[in-house]
């Protein structure tokens, strides 16, 4: 039994964090928070060399050819610092889709492009509020042509393509279409954690490349999302042990009747229910990404119990942290409220708890697994 | 990452498994579970539990980890863990030496001197001497350390006075581990003192308790003058606390959070009752649960295989265990009243009238024993919160207080 980590993979994620304290700390968050900057750029940069965005491309492509492992430490830490870059994006939903998907000339066209920093993907599914689902996927591609508009899509104003679900003439499949083209037309819309941003993407007549076979768009879509879903685990991980790591030193640092707020046997009861759902949360990372580094078929399970786990603890934790600040949590100019938004966001983006619940009853309920 | 046996391990298990394959017979997929709605104190099931230990010791398979010269194999705790799971696939009897060998035998190991080890521990380790724990009292559970049962000194023995309670199998034990206070003129934790005592002596009278299931797994125990020998003192007078500890350790190591039913027996329930004229595995809310379930229960056992990773590399786990047991205990209590929910008005029926032979109702009635014995919920938060995460301990009122002055109700 060895379902830890390796020394060199820590060692990777200490060089992460050590660089990200440096130059990613909360005021550079707050800063794409306040400002009209979709993202920080320079950040951006320079996780470009430190390799990050890389991480699993293989070295031919241009990237650092490391392992899913490697790609998960990474993303704990981009989470834990809120990075307001297009990780996610980028990385988690447009890379893994190519790496999957795309053909050979699709992979030398986009992938070092994206390992460099230079190229920044996204993924376009949901059209309308609602939980987003291939079932309701309106935007069509005839002749190469797509139409149709994509709502949100992260970072759909900032990115250089999209992977989009569209309708084609096979059925539901997956389309490479590059946003600065002509037939594509998009603006940045409301984010409700402004430090990561959203767009509405128009697309009328937008060229569309077809990525993988026609008609094997919902495989795909899952496929990716299951993916995802384990790194995005991680990056809610590493945020919600940042958030419960200040709160736990808010309340010993703050004092109420004469004694510590943590001495409390109210707060102390609820910190430790708080450790034991972020412990939940990483033991099922874990699996997860034990999962998609050996590609088991027990992904879209480790998948979905990985999401569902770290969605709600780090709902959770942020929702407690405001609670256990008191006053100074609901002011603007403490930072709780950035774990709050993040939270939120995270867990709307990629699919719900919910969702992810329906998801792992299909998988499950014939299985006979225990 | 992996979960994978390393060379040394898998020889192991290859081992035990050879071992298991000659001695017993494989569980069958329609066996009854083995978890708490199991029965442990009929003299037919105490007879095959003591069956099933003498073999395990004369094949070399009883508690692994102790010393080989008092019938252990000296094992590290990762082969005991593999043992372990490799036995839980096998039919054997339920266990009734739980206590004995988790909690009394590796306190004995660790404070008794080597007569006392001789004396007790191959007995034990056989199962030919059946054990029990006699710490809690009427007014001492949590706050264990407030306990009032008395020790005094005559001669070569002590004479002991004073109830226990919650004692599980004192009624068919031949010894138990007792706590008792032996001055209370000094402040609470040092006046107590440790011993072993013989439940056949003269003055020991043991009623047992029914349950909220109508089970009687445990005790009262009450002591009148009840001569115990010097000999059979565990560690010096007076720092009982010390040696209570060790004990408590062992407990916390030993109880996990299992044995609440599984996901895939809900599936199954859920598959064969109505929603709206559907199955009920269909209904949104009903799937919504039960992935909850799983995530919760998956989460527990990929937390406890973190742990095993550790103790492979040679770590000892902390207080950090306790997760399995808080978090798991109120999954499982949860589950078994959404089971129940489940069957609509036939959820009212008990035992054989009930879906799935009232296994549901059963743990619903078992588990809340659970979430109490070996520490309650609220005590493992305490121990969370302070030892893990370093908060600050509780503040108490019965602090740097000789015993007998410490507040034991309202004013009056
Ligand atoms: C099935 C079963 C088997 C058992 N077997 C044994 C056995 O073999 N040997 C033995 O010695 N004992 C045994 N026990 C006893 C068990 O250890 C105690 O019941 C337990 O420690 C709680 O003590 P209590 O019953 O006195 O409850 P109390 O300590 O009076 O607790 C009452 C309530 O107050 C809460 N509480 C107490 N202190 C605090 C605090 N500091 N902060 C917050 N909340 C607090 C508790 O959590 C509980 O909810 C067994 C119990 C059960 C249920």
């Amino acid at each position: 039994m060895n379902f830890d980590f390796s020394d060199d993979q820590k060692l990777l994620q200490k060089t992460a964090r050590d660089y990200l304290a440096e130059h990613s700390p909360l005021t550079v968050c707050r800063e794409v928070l306040e400002t009209d900057q979709p993202y920080a750029v320079e950040l951006w940069k320079g996780a470009a060399e430190m390799g990050w965005q890389g991480a699993v491309i293989p070295e031919e492509f241009g990237g650092a050819g490391f392992g899913h492992l490697e790609l998960a430490m990474i993303a704990e830490e981009v989470g834990r610092a809120l990075a307001p870059i297009p990780f996610s994006s980028s990385v988690y939903f447009a890379t893994e889709a190519i790496l999957k998907a795309g053909s050979d000339a699709q992979k030398k066209k986009y992938l070092p492009a994206l390992a460099s920093g230079e190229a920044i993907g996204t993924f376009a599914l949901a059209e309308k509020p609602g939980q987003s689902d291939v079932e309701n996927v309106e935007a069509r591609v005839s002749g190469g042509k797509l139409c149709g508009t994509k709502v949100p899509v992260p970072d759909g104003d900032v990115a250089t393509f999209a992977v989009v679900a569209a309708q084609g003439d096979g059925g539901l499949s997956l389309y490479l279409v590059d946003l600065d083209t002509e037939g594509v037309s998009r603006e940045s819309i409301t984010s409700f954690d402004p430090s990561r941003s959203m767009a509405r993407v128009e697309f009328s007549d937008a060229s569309a490349e077809l990525l993988g076979k026609p008609g094997e768009g919902a495989a795909l879509v899952s496929h990716v999302l299951d993916r995802a879903a384990v790194l995005m685990a991680f990056e809610q991980l590493g945020a919600a042990q940042a958030c419960f790591d200040d709160t736990i030193a808010f309340t010993q640092g703050r004092y109420a009747f004469g004694r510590p707020v943590a001495s409390f046997q109210a707060i102390k009861h609820r910190l430790a229910d708080m450790w034991c759902e972020l412990e939940l949360a990483r033991s099922n990372a874990y699996y997860g990404a034990w999962a998609l580094s050996n590609e088991e078929d027990e992904l879209t399970v480790a998948a979905c119990i990985a999401r569902i786990q770290a969605s709600e603890a780090f709902d959770d934790l942020a929702v407690e942290m405001v609670q256990m600040h008191g006053g100074v949590g609901y002011t603007w100019e403490y930072d709780c409220h950035l774990f709050y938004r993040r939270a939120k966001l995270l867990a709307a983006v990629l699919g719900t708890p919910a969702v992810w619940k329906h998801k792992l009853i299909d998988r499950i309920a014939d299985a006979g697994e225990d | 990452m992996d979960f994978n046996d390393t060379p040394e391990e898998a020889t192991f298990r290859a081992e035990a498994r050879a071992w298991l394959d000659a001695n017993a017979e494989l569980r069958r997929p329609d066996d009854r579970p083995a978890d708490v709605l199991s029965e442990r104190t009929s003299p037919e099931i105490i007879a095959a539990s003591q069956a099933w230990q003498k073999k395990k010791a004369d094949g070399g398979w009883a508690c692994l980890t102790w010393p080989t010269e008092y019938g252990g194999r000296a094992a590290t705790s990762i082969q005991n863990v593999i043992w372990g799971q490799e036995e839980a696939r096998y039919r054997t009897p339920p266990n009734i030496f739980g206590i004995g060998t988790g909690m009394c035998g590796p306190t004995i190991l660790t404070h008794g001197n080597d007569d006392q080890k001789a004396k007790w521990i191959p007995k034990l380790l056989s199962g030919e001497e059946i054990w029990c724990q006699l710490f809690s009292e009427p007014s001492a559970g949590s706050d264990l350390a407030g306990l009032r049962s008395t020790a005094v000194r005559d001669g070569d023995d002590w004479v002991v006075n004073g109830q226990k309670i919650w004692t599980t199998g004192a009624q068919f034990c031949d010894w138990g581990i007792l706590v008792v206070r032996s001055d209370a003129n000094v402040a609470k934790h040092s006046g107590l003192t440790y011993f072993v005592v013989d439940m056949h002596s003269p003055g020991v009278e043991i009623r047992p308790i029914t349950q909220i299931n109508r089970g009687q797994g445990f005790n009262e125990v009450f002591f009148t003058d009840v001569r115990i020998p010097d000999a059979h003192r565990i560690s010096e007078v007076g720092n009982g606390w010390a040696v209570a500890i060790t004990t408590l350790m062992n407990e916390r190591a030993s109880i996990g959070g299992g044995g609440g039913g599984s996901v895939n027996d809900l599936i199954r329930l859920a598959k064969s009752v109505e929603i709206d004229g559907r199955p009920a595995i269909e209904d949104s809310a009903v799937r919504q649960q039960i992935a909850r379930f799983y995530t919760r229960i998956k989460g527990v056992k990929m937390t406890g295989n973190r742990t095993l990773s550790a103790l492979s590399q040679g770590k000892t786990p902390g207080p950090e265990a306790s997760l399995g047991k808080l978090v798991g205990a109120k999954v499982a209590q949860e589950m078994a009243s959404f089971a129940i929910e489940l069957q609509g008005a036939a959820g009212a029926l008990d035992r054989d009238a009930a879906a799935q032979g009232g296994d549901w109702q059963g743990r619903y009635l078992a588990i809340p024993g659970l979430r109490i014995a070996g520490g309650t919920d609220e005590i493992l938060r305490n121990i969370i919160s302070e030892r893990v995460l370093g908060l600050p301990p509780e503040s108490r009122a019965d602090k740097g207080i000789a015993f007998k002055d410490i507040p034991t109700g309202p004013p009056s």
